[in-house]
């Protein structure tokens, strides 16, 4: 080998383990453990939440900003309304599901505000994950601590995507979110049809938008 | 006194009975939806008018820090029968547990004023009567509304039943005392529900479907402490994993 050759193929070797590198941070952050997403996404928004003085005292839109941008990448909205709906998902056309997903995930970042707001201030247990290295598939356990009363369990059932993990479900104190919404739906649905929920869904949002314009 | 209280809920449930027809639902868990829907109807106008406005007084009035020193004493009096109830359900740690609470919050604590307990690592547990029945393998029955009490079902019912007539709280002489005793106890236990019962009415469409579907899953999830078996529910998996292989 001319030295030349080897030169070129030192930097070649680096730039090559250069890339490993970095492709491996990449993926290291994508593909951070559920458990310790779930505790750096909640205390980050808990923090913002304490130092932010309009948003104490009452500022929803701005509380929604703020997890429209850090929680809401970590929720997968489209699964979470499949399986809100159960069978009358695939009757359900491509646009009807596209209504559907943004009018639940409106319903749902407007419950997710109203509870952090009430509860963030409370004392926060994060439970180890149970789970082996190769589940796809966890629950993700946080604990809400309140004196004189039993603490509230909230479970984040999760599951790994080429995109990282996505929660797909929340379960307060033993009621899965998704699974309370199923009658409900199915519900509307009987009675005026997928367009009818749809209906039903965004005129909720919408009276639930209008005493914060005042 | 509990008497009073039971002539009560009869004459006030042969009152609604006469109100309202009987609106056959058609959920098999609710076979009586158009009877609780009518004690629905009247708990809440009870709650809007009367519990909620109470409770957000007494929210305002009293401070926080008071607060959770009524709700650790009457806590520390529920963690009695928490324990029995413990001891009924085999959990004999958990029991001992409960009493081991009662023993240091009751004394160390000043009569349960402050939950030293928990800090000792001897956690609050919730346990009930209905819990016990459900434990021992009775099922929930259909689902009930009680006049005042709300959510309910048969099992729970019969259990709330129990609560009632084992509840230290009875023992209270005078009778005013034990009075001002149970309303204490109710403005707490709302005050402390405001924020979750706001929650829920923001969130459901149905705020009585909503709420009966919570309150089973939730009644459902204390009787396994937590951890109850997967329901049988096809639907389950199939649906989420076939929409995953969606990128979002």
């Amino acid at each position: 080998m001319t030295p030349r050759r080897k030169l070129m193929t030192r930097s070649l070797t680096s730039m090559l383990i250069g890339l490993a590198a970095l492709w491996c941070l990449g993926t290291a952050r994508a593909q951070e453990a559920p458990d310790v997403l779930v505790k750096n996404v909640t205390l980050e928004v808990v923090d913002i939440i304490a130092k932010d003085k309009e948003i104490k005292s009452g500022n929803r839109a701005k509380l929604i900003k703020v997890i429209d941008a850090k929680v809401l990448p970590h929720f997968n909205f489209s699964a979470m309304t499949a399986l809100a709906l159960g069978q009358n998902w695939n009757k359900a056309t491509p646009e009807q599901k596209k209504r559907l997903t943004e009018e639940f995930r409106t319903l749902l970042v407007r419950t997710y505000a109203s509870a952090l707001a009430a509860y963030s201030e409370q004392k926060l247990e994060f439970r180890p994950l149970r789970a082996k290295p190769t589940d796809t598939d966890v629950t993700v356990q946080v604990r809400v601590l309140q004196a004189g009363a039993q603490p509230v369990p909230i479970d984040y059932a999760m599951e790994k995507t080429a995109s990282g993990w996505k929660v797909y479900d929340v379960m307060v104190g033993g009621v899965s979110l998704v699974a309370n919404y199923r009658t409900e739906f199915s519900n509307a649905i009987r009675e005026s049809g997928i367009d009818g929920l749809i209906k039903n869904l965004s005129a909720k949002n919408r009276s639930l938008e209008a005493p914060e314009k005042k | 006194m509990s008497g009073y209280f039971a002539h009560a809920l009869v004459a006030l449930s042969a009152l609604l009975a006469s109100g309202c027809a009987s609106l056959g639902g058609d959920d098999p868990r609710d076979p009586y939806e158009g009877w609780n829907r009518g004690v629905y109807r009247v708990n809440d106008k009870l709650d809007q008018y009367v519990a909620r406005p109470v409770a957000t007084g007494y929210r305002k009035v009293v401070p926080g820090e008071i607060r959770d020193r009524v709700r650790n004493f009457f806590g520390n009096i529920g963690d009695v029968f928490i324990g029995v109830n413990n001891f009924l359900q085999g959990k004999f740690a958990d029991g001992f547990n409960d009493w081991v609470r009662v023993g240091f919050n009751t004394t160390v604590g000043i009569l349960g004023i402050h939950d030293v307990a928990t800090d000792m690592g001897y956690e609050k547990h919730d346990e009930d009567f209905g819990q016990t029945f459900g434990r021992w393998g009775m099922g929930p029955g259909p689902y009930l509304i009680l006049p005042v009490l709300g959510s309910s079902n048969v099992r729970d019912g019969i259990g709330k039943g129990l609560d009632f007539y084992t509840d230290p709280i009875n023992e209270t002489d005078p009778w005013q005392a034990q009075w001002g005793l149970v309303t204490l106890r109710l403005v707490q236990t709302r005050a402390d529900l405001l924020d979750a019962s706001r929650i829920l009415e923001e969130a459901a469409l149905d705020r009585y479907v909503f709420q009966r579907d919570a309150y089973l899953q939730r009644r459902r999830s204390l009787v396994y402490d937590g951890h109850p078996p997967r329901e049988k529910d096809p639907e389950d998996d199939t649906e989420k994993k076939a929409d995953d292989k969606k990128p979002d």
